[in-house]
């Protein structure tokens, strides 16, 4: 029996195709036990799109913003490297003309002048930060928080050169020797890896609200952006906020209230 | 052949330290990979049990790690239903490590000898370290 050249072609090619078609099938199979679901803890705290008011009005001593930062930095296994080159931060305070540079005039009154802003990743939704990323270590969860994998971060900071809020902390060094206090339950980074505010995910996921928010006696309240009927939304509704350099488009989730009678 | 003397002495030379790690481990044998699992909380358990089976953690559990970490830090789905119907937390420092406390006779036992290096201690820590 003979067969043309162009018969042999065909059966070489569907042959091929279906020794591919096996292959992807094993890898695919690799590393999963039969039957196995992945789902998300019945505890946790969920939404649509998670946002932060700041009402700045509740920060009027030191201590209150120092409070607030030092639950965020200790339960995250932030280091304090002692000098402002080598910093790295979750949460800070800024003044008024760099938190709101648009917003800023020399006929403010006074108390708002010198007021500190309470600064953090504003989880925006439209972020650069994980457009610009080449590894897809950051990226925008499906309830608006802008998390980041530092499994996968190689160090390139574009994040950073993109983040128009300086949210976004390198480590130069081993951050572990500058670690105060250990938080077991978390990890802490490594050196050459970008951080960030992760809008607590992992106290989320335990059906608790952030750790700064908790800290800060009412002066910060998190919530769903996305119904209506949430605190956020509530306190939106009734008191003029700001959002930080809002005309670059990025859509910050994280409102501050200024100044203003404190009727709250 | 020119300088045939030369070469040959040179040749042997290179033989001799190429296959140096050859001969020189010759009939010795490395001890086998042995991890240890009597930790105190895996001889509390009562069916001692990981994630999975124990051939399926042994080959897999790079794979299941990697998994666990994008559903854990991507999705959000922080439960495992294993193959046998449990379900289980997922977390490598607050789950894996909670049994498995004894990284130098687990952990490096066979990374060691299989010469891999693994960065999870980089960032996450190391059961004795946590103590302090």
């Amino acid at each position: 029996m003979s067969i043309s050249r162009r018969d042999f072609l065909k059966i070489a090619g569907l042959s091929g195709l279906g020794i591919g078609f096996s292959a992807t099938d094993l890898l695919w199979k690799r590393g999963r036990a039969d039957a196995v679901e992945y789902m998300p803890s019945p505890k946790g705290l969920t939404a649509k799109r998670w946002a932060m008011v700041v009402d700045l009005r509740k920060f009027r001593t030191e201590e209150d913003y120092k409070r607030v930062i030092d639950a965020c930095h200790r339960i995250h296994n932030v280091p304090d490297f002692g000098n402002p080159k080598d910093e790295v931060k979750w949460i800070w305070t800024e003044t008024f003309e760099h938190a709101f540079p648009f917003q800023r005039n020399e006929y403010l009154p006074e108390g708002i002048q010198e007021k500190k802003a309470l600064l953090f990743c504003n989880h925006c939704d439209n972020p650069p930060c994980v457009r610009v990323c080449p590894t897809k270590a950051t990226f925008k969860r499906r309830d608006g928080i802008v998390a980041q994998d530092y499994h996968r971060c190689i160090g390139c900071r574009f994040c950073m050169a993109a983040c128009p809020f300086g949210s976004r902390s390198f480590n130069w060094r081993d951050p572990r020797p500058f670690i105060k206090e250990m938080n077991p339950e978390f990890p802490t980074r490594t050196k050459g890896v970008v951080e960030k505010c992760n809008f607590c995910v992992e106290r989320l996921a335990k059906g608790l609200k952030p750790a700064c928010v908790v800290a800060s006696n009412g002066g910060m309240i998190f919530g769903d952006l996305a119904d209506p009927d949430s605190e956020v939304r509530e306190i939106l509704k009734t008191h003029y906020t700001l959002r930080r350099k809002a005309e670059l488009g990025t859509r910050p989730s994280v409102f501050y209230i200024i100044g203003g009678e404190e009727d709250a | 052949m020119y300088d045939a003397g030369k070469i040959l002495i040179g040749l042997i030379i290179f033989l001799a330290f190429a296959t140096y790690p050859f001969y020189s481990n010759m009939g010795k044998a490395v001890a086998k990979p042995e991890p240890k699992l009597d930790t105190p909380v895996i001889q509390k358990m009562e069916v001692k049990k990981c994630v999975e089976s124990k051939e399926f953690m042994r080959a897999e559990h790079m794979q299941l790690l990697n998994q666990w970490r994008d559903a854990a830090l991507r999705r959000g789905e922080r439960l495992y239903k294993a193959s046998d119907g449990r379900t289980i937390q997922i977390s490598f420092q607050n789950q894996c490590l909670k049994c498995h406390s004894n990284k130098k006779k687990f952990c490096d036992e066979c990374h060691s000898y299989a010469a891999v290096k693994p960065y999870c201690w980089d960032c996450h820590f190391a059961p004795k370290e946590a103590k302090r």
